[in-house]
């Protein structure tokens, strides 16, 4: 074969394997671009969802009508972020399925701490709302900073404490 | 109407086509690279070109299939990217046969292609019998203590071999392996399942000195004896590479696990002690230091053992290639001692060029990339630190052996990961890319299909067990424990997991 057509298939051979590289990055991209669109979103919300989220501070930007009280009918969590603890910047989609806490290895998301409980605490959906309820836990899992009793229903930006670990609930 | 969109935003998608459509462009460059191989070198395609591409794109459908049907969320790359790296390598090994006139039974070749074969047996085995990296936890002491045994075996008499002055191999029959590979893997499994449950400890207690706080030594205790026994072995053995692989992947995940920058710190500062030691003390690294700091003295090039030769004839290879390099096959890349080998990246450099090594760097860069991420996305500590641990332990190797072939720091003797001859090093690393696999499904996958079939998230805890347990329950004992835990709620807490796992992991 003369010494044109090997160069030929050399350069070919290079613009195959740049592909393949352009490939993954494509892949990578959009991958990337998937994960970020849940972020600018819910930023969004929560600017929308800040004031609500405290309303004693700043009640004025917000329409009258939405004290966090009644908000969960309008104002349901989409996601659940770990803001503090070792797995800080996890986050998680309530899609329906029961979300499990706990330091037992079959739990939604496992809390390595020595202040959680084998099955600390869970969220359900019902009736469309997001339910937060403890399993009995020993230490206790506290809701924007008071021990919860009873199952409470969330609103977007409510801070979820168990153990070490930080939760908040995102659009 | 705020929380239908952000479901459909946020779903995880598959990416499976993208995974199939990047494979089969691997396919084709392996395949391509192999027939230039044989234009550059007999001037014909190889007769078996097409056999070869079948094989190659056997196992690879294979893998994908595997992962198609039980590991659906997989990270699409990471497949692809293997498949190119092994492919390249196989073409390149293939060529430095052909200069060195190894042919049937001696062809490197042939027998790469036939470990390659068996790693990706086993990472479909992998991929198919572990549901859920979760189950590995449970094994932590057991894969620490068959690290060191793994680590051990070449010391025995009669087992062990002393190949170029390293004896990390084991001979069995004909057929010889570097057991320190597969320890490799366990000890990163042993180090994630250690450090996930003493976390705690390690950061929060122990005295502070100059505002480091050191662990309590009954904590540490465990992890610096698996360490300084490593550390021991591979010195006995005389690999140093390994040595610093290990030392490498223990401060990296320490610092994950913790994360507090004073562990790099007092890892770097450990580490430059013992480099500078081992210069001194053992003269086959100080003959690498030497080698390295005066690499083009004629006194160091000539030198017949442990001279700079072989560095020295890698850059002069790297520096025929230039940008764009010889063409495959066109070179002369087997002037380099172990040119299939430790030295593979010099023969690409040589042949492919500045444009085909950034290519390869830029594939190892993505494995690298899509193992943090995964480990970002993952839920549970222990697969956070194992996803680190593994996607750096390829980062590392990639970086000594590339830094010590084009003289950044000293060469030591590790193998370049996918490329390089050498069949125990691509078994350990198609078995870390199942593994990655794995975890990134685990970490990609939606909570309603988070239901694995190891580890099953209970609708509710008071029932959790014994449903599981009465349907399992075999022997008398276990429905005796299952009152037991009746009687005593709280005992059920701690126990009914590890059951539970129990009764599960039996089924499969």
């Amino acid at each position: 074969m003369s010494e044109f057509t090997v160069t030929v298939f050399r350069f070919a051979f290079f613009i195959l394997l740049w592909l393949f590289v352009l490939g993954v990055a494509g892949v990578l991209k959009r991958d990337i671009f998937g994960a970020k669109r849940g972020p600018r979103k819910s930023r969004r919300k929560s600017r929308k969802s800040g004031p609500a989220a405290n309303p004693p501070p700043a009640p004025a930007p917000a329409p009258p009508t939405a004290p966090p009280s009644r908000a969960p009918d309008r104002a349901h969590p989409g996601s659940i972020r770990v803001t503090a603890g070792p797995l800080a910047g996890t986050s998680l989609i309530l899609s329906g399925a029961p979300v499990t806490f706990g330091r037992a290895p079959d739990n939604t998301i496992v809390i390595n701490d020595d202040f959680a409980s084998s099955r600390h605490a869970r969220i359900v959906a019902q009736n469309g709302a997001q339910v937060l309820e403890d399993l009995g836990s020993t230490n206790g899992t506290f809701v924007d900073g008071s021990r919860i009793t009873s199952p409470v229903s969330l609103s977007i930006g409510t801070q979820i404490t168990i153990g070490h670990t930080t939760l908040e609930t995102q659009s | 109407m705020m929380s239908a969109p952000s479901d459909q935003v946020g779903r995880p998608r598959p990416y499976r086509l993208a995974e199939l459509a990047l494979l089969i462009l691997a396919i084709a460059v392996a395949t391509s690279a192999y027939a230039l191989v044989g234009l550059g070198t007999e001037g014909t395609i190889p007769a078996n070109v097409y056999g070869y591409a079948g094989w190659l794109a056997a196992l690879g459908l294979v893998v994908h299939i595997v992962i198609w049907w039980k590991a659906k969320y997989a990270d699409p790359v990471l497949l692809p990217i293997a498949v190119l790296l092994n492919g390249l390598g196989l073409a390149m090994i293939y060529r430095i046969d052909y200069a060195q006139e190894r042919t049937g039974t001696d062809a490197v070749a042939v027998s790469q292609l036939i470990w390659m074969t068996l790693g990706v047996g086993l990472a479909v085995g992998v991929i198919i019998f572990l549901k859920d990296h979760r189950w590995l936890r449970r094994y932590t002491f057991l894969s620490g203590l068959a690290a060191l045994v793994f680590l051990l075996l070449p010391l025995l008499p009669g087992l062990g071999k002393t190949v170029n002055g390293a004896r990390i191999w084991i001979g069995v029959g004909g057929f010889s392996f570097q057991p320190g590979e597969i320890a490799k893997i366990l000890l990163a499994i042993f180090f994630a399942g250690y450090l996930v449950s003493y976390r705690d400890q390690l950061v929060l207690a122990g005295p502070k000195i100059l505002g480091i706080r050191f662990p309590r030594l009954r904590d540490f205790g465990p992890i610096v004896i698996a360490w300084i026994a490593s550390v021991c072995i591979l010195v006995l053995e005389r690999d140093l590479g390994t040595s610093l692989l290990f030392f490498g992947l223990f401060v990296a995940m320490l610092y994950v696990a913790t994360s507090r920058k004073s562990w790099i710190l007092l890892g770097l500062g450990f580490f430059s002690i013992g480099a500078v030691a081992a210069t001194f003390l053992f003269s086959h690294v100080g003959q690498r230091v030497d080698g390295w700091l005066h690499a083009l003295t004629p006194e160091e090039y000539n030198k017949t053992p442990g001279g700079s030769y072989q560095l020295v004839q890698g850059l002069f290879g790297m520096a025929n290639g230039g940008l764009v390099g010889t063409g495959l096959g066109e070179g002369r890349p087997s002037m380099v001692p172990f040119a299939d080998s430790d030295f593979i990246y010099a023969s690409l450099g040589e042949e492919l060029g500045m444009a085909g090594l950034f290519v390869i760097l830029l594939c190892y860069l993505f494995i690298f990339q899509r193992g943090m991420k995964t480990a970002s996305e993952l839920r549970d500590g222990f697969g956070t630190l194992l996803a680190t641990g593994l996607s750096f332990t390829i980062a590392l190797q990639v970086f000594v052996v590339v830094g010590g072939v084009t003289r950044l720091i000293p060469l030591t003797g590790l193998t370049t990961p996918f490329l390089a001859a050498g069949g125990s090093s691509l078994v350990a690393n198609w078995v870390i890319i199942a593994l990655l696999l794995r975890i990134s499904d685990n970490a990609r996958r939606p909570v309603e299909e988070f239901h694995t079939g190891v580890l099953r998230i209970t609708e509710d805890p008071e029932d959790a067990g014994s449903p599981k347990r009465q349907g399992a329950a075999g022997s008398p004992k276990q429905r005796a424990a299952a009152k037991s835990h009746g009687a005593a709620p709280h005992d059920l807490d701690d126990d009914a997991p590890t059951t539970n796992l129990g009764t599960t992991g039996g089924e499969r």
